[in-house]
């Protein structure tokens, strides 16, 4: 058997450690599925999860392919600036905390659609809304699709990337077509210990072998510095052509916000053009630094499977407390991934020189197997099948979340509101499954045509749209009385479909090569940027329509604002939520 | 005010939602405001002074360090004294509404 994986190139402890992981998640997911029984259980799991276990899942959630493995691989590529993306993801959550989640806690609806038809009062607006969750959710699939193709092309060398994906995309659709959300609180908590073991084990591990983090960093030489001196026992192997130049690589500003700019450079014919370009250079990269920024802090508050999770608390007490214990729990975890970027850069800069499934998006996975150099070569396995583990909990677990939220929408929304208003609960549990894995397909549709875009690149474009056109939505309707729906609708589709279709334009270009756009980002490297980032100007823009569109239709606003305000605001002791309901009910709502 | 009402109208008045929305508001601005002076300020500094902010601390470049390590501890703090206020504001609102029903 030994030999039969050796001969096709497998180590077995890698492939052991995943298949553990799989088969566990996989058993949990059934396990609990004899539990959940009511349609309650299935979307919300009942409201009845301890701060523990939910400040687990929910970290468990949050942590997706693209911190565990994108974050390195980034960092790796591209040095200082991809350290944005885990400190704006930690504080896009504080974001979230501080202006939404209360609120819509109270509000008590436990879907953006829920709360978008709740404030205005409108159907239609709900459909509006239900569009974003499938339009996000996509794009932040395919990064997790993409997580899981080059996993398993690492584990299994010579099986094709989309096969992995495929694969993956099975099992989890099934999964959760089986299970619910109630399997998956568990699933997640579980995940979430995995994936910081998974992390931080064979960091340590390595890191007292081959040197620790700051001395790979010293290793760098920085602008200021005339050579590197690497510290005594850092080694270091020669960067190959396609690596970033050390004063680059650990400086701000470098290859990733002035990518747009430098192949203008190198278009450009007369050196004044030349000139002029370099001279834009540094403000173009500020501006992208900022407009990332933008993107990833104002994007968390829309992902829509992160909101669900504060339903899952008995009250808005144990929902803050939760909050706390995640911004610790995913704060903790954030500060390694780029270890393993920066020792990657000294001792495995071959992989700057491959794309797709092989390059740096899979330093993770394969820096632990250094030790087998250095004399240790089971214990390298064992931690490279640790790391792979954790990332089959990466992206098995945001996948899961992000199914059961699109399924929902479909199931409940579309199926269950505009299909068949008068579908019984047993119908909609079973449009959900159907729902699970039409959306299962599409992914990994999607999945198998971004092999080549970063993971962690393609996930700050989910953010950008749910920056655009949720995050306005939900912070204006929380904190101004004036929102009308038009305004709301209006904001929320131009914002968001332009940076939809901004971002579509740059992944088109880069994805299928497509001449006609490279030569206008040569020609325009601050269109490229705009296009690339586009939350400096879309969410602004967004904000602006939907002040100006309320005022304008201002006669339209909600009757009963003052009491939607109430619910929103006041404490949830006063009970006002239940005197909410109650009028409706007289009213004949819902 | 009617005393039969289950629920008092001072409650329902405009006041009282301008005030507890306002007092919300004041406490999130003034939690966010300390990180997005700190995110505002580091690109800054990184453009003004890079100089300064390359400079080596325990191998880290001092921006590497602040933004790599620190950051995550900063808003812990931030997050920690919000939620702590909030809980504490919730209590005061809560019962300052129920003060005004006994009455």
């Amino acid at each position: 058997m030994n030999a039969l994986l050796a001969a096709a190139g497998i180590d077995p402890w890698i492939a052991i450690c995943s298949l553990v992981t799989v088969v566990i998640t996989v058993g949990m997911g059934f396990w609990t599925a004899g539990k959940s029984k009511s349609a309650g259980d299935f979307f919300v799991a009942g409201r009845s999860v301890s701060v523990g276990w939910n400040a687990s899942a929910i970290s468990g959630e949050y942590l997706s392919a693209a911190s565990f493995m994108g974050v390195a691989g980034m960092v790796m590529l591209n040095g200082y600036d991809a350290l944005w993306y885990p400190v704006c993801y930690a504080c896009g959550y504080l974001f979230l905390l501080l202006f939404i989640a209360g609120p819509l806690r109270r509000f008590g609806a436990y879907t953006i659609p829920d709360f978008a038809e709740g404030r205005y009062d409108s159907p239609l607006f709900r459909k509006i809304a239900v569009c974003f969750v499938l339009f996000i959710g996509f794009f932040y699939t395919m990064p997790q699709m993409k997580g899981a193709g080059v996993t398993l092309a690492y584990i299994f060398p010579g099986l094709p990337y989309w096969v992995g994906v495929v694969l993956v995309g099975a099992v989890i659709t099934l999964n959760v077509a089986l299970g619910g959300m109630k399997g998956i609180t568990l699933v997640q908590a579980f995940q979430y210990w995995l994936k910081v073991f998974a992390i931080t084990v064979p960091i340590f591990v390595l890191a007292s072998v081959v040197g620790h983090y700051q001395q790979h960093l010293a290793a760098n030489k920085t602008a200021q510095e005339t050579v590197a001196t690497a510290p005594a026992g850092i080694e270091r192997k020669a960067l190959t052509a396609k690596a970033p130049k050390d004063e680059q690589w650990i400086a701000p500003f470098g290859s990733l916000t002035t990518k747009a700019v430098d192949t203008a450079i190198k278009a450009a014919k007369t050196p004044e053009e030349k000139a002029a370009l370099e001279a834009n250079k540094k403000p173009y990269s500020l501006l992208y630094t900022y407009s990332l920024i933008i993107a990833l802090v104002c994007g968390t508050a829309g992902l829509p499977h992160i909101l669900v999770r504060f339903y899952t608390n008995p009250d808005g007490v144990a929902a803050k407390r939760t909050t706390m214990w995640v911004m610790i729990l995913i704060g903790v975890f954030y500060v390694f991934p780029p270890v393993y970027g920066v020792i990657g850069r000294s001792l495995m800069p071959e992989l700057y020189e491959a794309i797709g499934s092989k390059g740096t998006d899979k330093v993770v996975l394969e820096l632990p197997t250094l030790l087998a150099g250095r004399d240790h070569p089971v214990l390298g396995s064992v931690l490279s099948g640790i790391t792979c583990a954790g990332a089959f909990a990466a992206f098995m677990s945001t996948f899961s979340g992000l199914l059961v939220s699109m399924s929902s929408a479909l199931a409940h929304d579309i199926y269950g509101r505009m299909l068949k208003p008068d579908s019984s609960p047993e119908q909609r549990l079973k449009a959900f499954k159907w729902a699970a894995v039409i959306i299962g397909v599409v992914s990994v549709g999607l999945g198998t045509q971004v092999e080549k875009l970063n993971i962690n690149y393609l996930v700050g474009q989910a953010f950008a749209i749910a920056a655009a056109s949720y995050f306005p939505l939900l912070f204006m309707s929380v904190w101004w009385r004036g929102m009308t729906m038009r305004g709301a609708a209006t904001g929320m589709l131009v914002g968001g479909l332009l940076a939809l279709g901004s971002i579509f334009l740059t992944t088109l270009s880069d994805v299928y090569a497509v001449q006609s756009l490279a030569d206008l980002w040569v020609a325009h490297p601050l269109a490229r940027i705009l296009c690339e980032q586009p939350a400096i100007w879309a969410v602004p823009l967004s904000i602006i329509l939907m002040i100006v569109v309320s005022k304008a239709t201002a006669s339209t606003i909600p009757a009963d604002v003052r009491m939607k305000m109430l619910v929103l605001h006041a404490p949830e002791a006063l009970g006002l939520k239940q005197e909410y309901i109650k009028e409706h009910e007289g009213l004949g709502g819902h | 005010m009617s005393e039969s009402s289950s629920t008092p109208d001072a409650i329902h008045s405009d006041a009282f939602l301008a005030r507890l929305m306002r007092d919300q508001l004041k406490l999130s601005i003034a939690c966010a405001l300390c990180f997005v002076v700190a995110l505002v300020a580091l690109p800054l500094l990184n453009y003004f002074q890079p100089a300064f902010m390359a400079q080596r601390v325990y191998g880290f470049t001092l921006t590497w360090l602040i933004l790599g390590v620190l950051f995550f501890p900063f808003v812990w703090i931030i997050s920690f004294i919000f939620i702590k206020r909030s809980i504490a504001l919730e209590d005061a609102e809560a019962k300052a509404a129920q003060d005004g029903l006994s009455k």
